[in-house]
């Protein structure tokens, strides 16, 4: 097995027993880059060429000279005896939503290609100083809005590792690409309405969205301030929960961190399932979609693929002693979605009220000798079509003759969903669930260029990953098996808040009795 | 309460979110707009009891998980130029922007 391509644990105890160098490692991925990312994405890239559409394009930018000059850091540290910290040596990719002192922090858009960051996000910060190599950073969906990493202003834009001619997922598309492709072992994504479990269960890699709080927001680039959540993407259980260790915990820069222990997750990883009660909800075995003629609602079950790794899970953990709960009401899943159009644009608008051409970023360089030209000039040169149309829709539900219906209704509907999720928990109620296990996605990858466009069918790819948003809780992504195409199937773990290590525990339990099953020898067709 | 969004209201937004927009660009945002109206308008349809109220976030903000705020002392930027030279254009550490326009009161 190529070094890029051993799990982070594995790695570890490699490099501390010496047997190899931090550098080997990171050269190691480098090179693994070299051979399937192809141009990393840009402004004005210009068409794509039949070579660009076998590559992966997970990257903006790649730091190469400073991620060697860390690895060499930690092979120092490594010979003179310290301690190099629980991740040394372990390559990630960060989501260019972060800013990383010294590295142009794009969000993957025009308005701040020209931003190199000042300072240094925290979940990164906490990344390094535990001695991680960051090897650069990855595309997105521009501002982070977006399911499939097709509406980044960097072209071209990210391709799924399993199948080029499909989307990774988004807005994390780089994230999950560049660990589904080993490009890295680790990557640092964010999760809004799903934004790293979809990507995640597209590209066959875990993913954990932690409770809102858990994991700081400093020099997060914000898009929906109340939903937005950093968080951990790896190829598996054991690495998901090892970076989780790191960057989780309080920030005395972010007011929304809470200040609740971060438990040791690795200590109870392997705890097993027994007793544990874990739930089946037919509300998340069904997707409900608009209709495109008449706008109106349809009910449709989920594809047979989509379901029966689910279903396999919950037999493989009763196996392991869970007790499934089957027939659990989450009624209020369906208005997830609507209520996320209103919640995240109104947001959204507020926060991309500050890119402005004044401070930093992007500034219009027509002629203008009036500063709300100035204003106008610079964001419609800035932003793409999809922050415009979120601002746009947040400017008009938040107005105050209309904020009673829209923007009021939904935050009370959040409520509601929230409530789905404490019944469900409920110590003392019907169900007394410890988790509840559902699909991820209500598809697998779809084709490029497929959705793109329609923004509401796009937006409906998030159905049963955005309730976890609203109510704040956490959520894991897992690889459940392949369909038919050879394409990922994710199946997703929700929990009460701060139970990432229940979360986690089950994911390496399953994870732990399918780990021979034939589907996990296959790889991504770039790799074969 | 508007069935959907009209060229003057759309007008008005776009003014509010300090945009410019070329015709093609504002015709496809004026139909997204209104397509995804048709998925918010269900919000209406969800029954509501009075007693429900708004979550401004999911996970509550009680004391146990919710950090006390620092005291309210301020201290200087360590390097105040390093972030005056992101602006676009400055001159003396002041950014440099357009006026504002001018109007002549009768």
């Amino acid at each position: 097995m190529e070094l890029c391509d051993i799990p982070a644990y594995e790695l570890s105890l490699l490099l501390r027993q010496r047997q190899i160098s931090a550098e080997e490692v990171t050269r190691a991925c480098l090179e693994r880059i070299d051979a399937v990312d192809g141009r990393s994405g840009a402004l004005d890239a210009g068409s794509l060429t039949p070579e660009d559409e076998q590559k992966v394009h997970a990257f903006i930018t790649i730091t190469r000279e400073r991620a060697l000059n860390q690895a060499r850091t930690v092979d120092q540290k490594l010979a003179d005896g310290e301690d190099p910290g629980l991740l040394a040596g372990i390559p990630f990719t960060t989501k260019d939503i972060f800013c990383v002192r010294g590295t142009p922090s794009t969000a993957a858009s025009r308005i701040l290609a020209n931003y190199t960051a000042p300072y240094t996000a925290t979940p990164v910060a906490r990344m390094e100083a535990a001695g991680a190599v960051m090897l650069g950073k990855v595309n997105l969906d521009e501002f982070t809005y977006g399911s499939s990493n097709e509406s980044t202003a960097f072209q071209p834009a990210p391709r799924n590792p399993w199948n080029p001619a499909h989307v990774p997922g988004g807005s994390s598309g780089g994230s999950a690409s560049s660990v589904a492709a080993g490009e890295a072992a680790l990557s640092l994504g964010t999760d809004t309405a799903g934004s790293i479990r979809q990507p995640a269960a597209f590209c066959g890699v875990v993913g954990v969205k932690p409770t809102y709080g858990r994991v700081s927001r400093y020099g997060l680039i914000a898009f929906g301030s109340s939903l937005d959540c950093p968080g951990p993407v790896a190829r598996n259980v054991v690495d998901a929960a090892l970076m989780l260790q790191t960057i989780a915990g309080a920030d005395p820069r972010d007011s929304t961190a809470a200040k609740v222990p971060v438990p040791d997750y690795l200590a109870q990883l392997e705890g097993g399932v027994k007793g544990l009660r874990i739930g089946l909800s037919p509300d998340y075995f069904r997707i409900a979609f608009p209709d495109p003629q008449t706008g109106e609602y349809r009910e449709q079950p989920l594809p047979m693929d989509i379901e029966s790794p689910v279903l396999r899970a919950a037999e493989v953990l009763a196996s392991l002693g869970a007790e499934i709960v089957e027939d659990v009401p989450m009624p209020n899943t369906r208005y997830g979605i609507p209520a996320y159009f209103v919640i995240s644009r109104v947001e959204a608008a507020s926060n991309l009220h500050r890119y402005d051409g004044v401070k930093y970023g992007y500034r219009t360089r027509q002629p203008i000798d009036d500063l709300t030209k100035l204003y106008r000039q610079t964001r419609n040169e800035g932003f793409g079509l999809q922050p415009k149309l979120r601002i746009l829709m947040g400017m008009y539900v938040s107005a105050a003759q209309y904020s009673a219906q829209y923007y009021q209704r939904a935050l009370r509907v959040r409520t509601l969903i929230r409530r789905d999720f404490e019944q469900a928990f409920d110590r003392s109620g019907k169900h007394r669930l410890d988790a509840l296990l559902t699909p991820t996605t209500p598809t697998t990858a779809f084709k490029m260029g497929a959705v793109y466009g329609d923004s509401v069918l796009m937006q409906y790819a998030d159905q049963l990953t955005v309730p976890a948003n609203h109510a704040g809780i956490p959520g894991l992504s897992l690889p459940g098996g392949l369909d038919a195409d050879r394409l990922p199937v994710g199946i997703q773990l929700l929990g009460p808040d701060f139970s990432e290590d229940v979360l986690l525990r089950i994911g390496r339990a399953y994870e732990l009795a399918t780990q021979t099953e034939d589907w996990r020898k296959i790889k991504p067709m770039v790799l074969r | 309460m508007s069935d959907s969004i009209d060229r003057d209201t759309f007008d008005h937004l776009v003014g509010l979110a300090a945009l410019e927009l070329d015709q093609q660009q504002a015709d496809y945002l004026l139909r997204e707009l209104n397509n995804q109206l048709k998925a918010i308008r269900e919000l209406a349809a969800i029954p509501l009891d009075e007693s429900v109220p708004a979550s401004l976030h999911g996970v509550p903000y009680a004391s146990a998980v919710s950090p006390e705020l620092r005291e309210d002392v301020w201290q200087p930027h360590p390097n105040p130029e390093e972030i005056i030279a992101l602006a676009p254009d400055t001159r003396d550490g002041y950014i440099v922007v357009p006026d504002i326009p001018h109007t002549t009161l009768e």
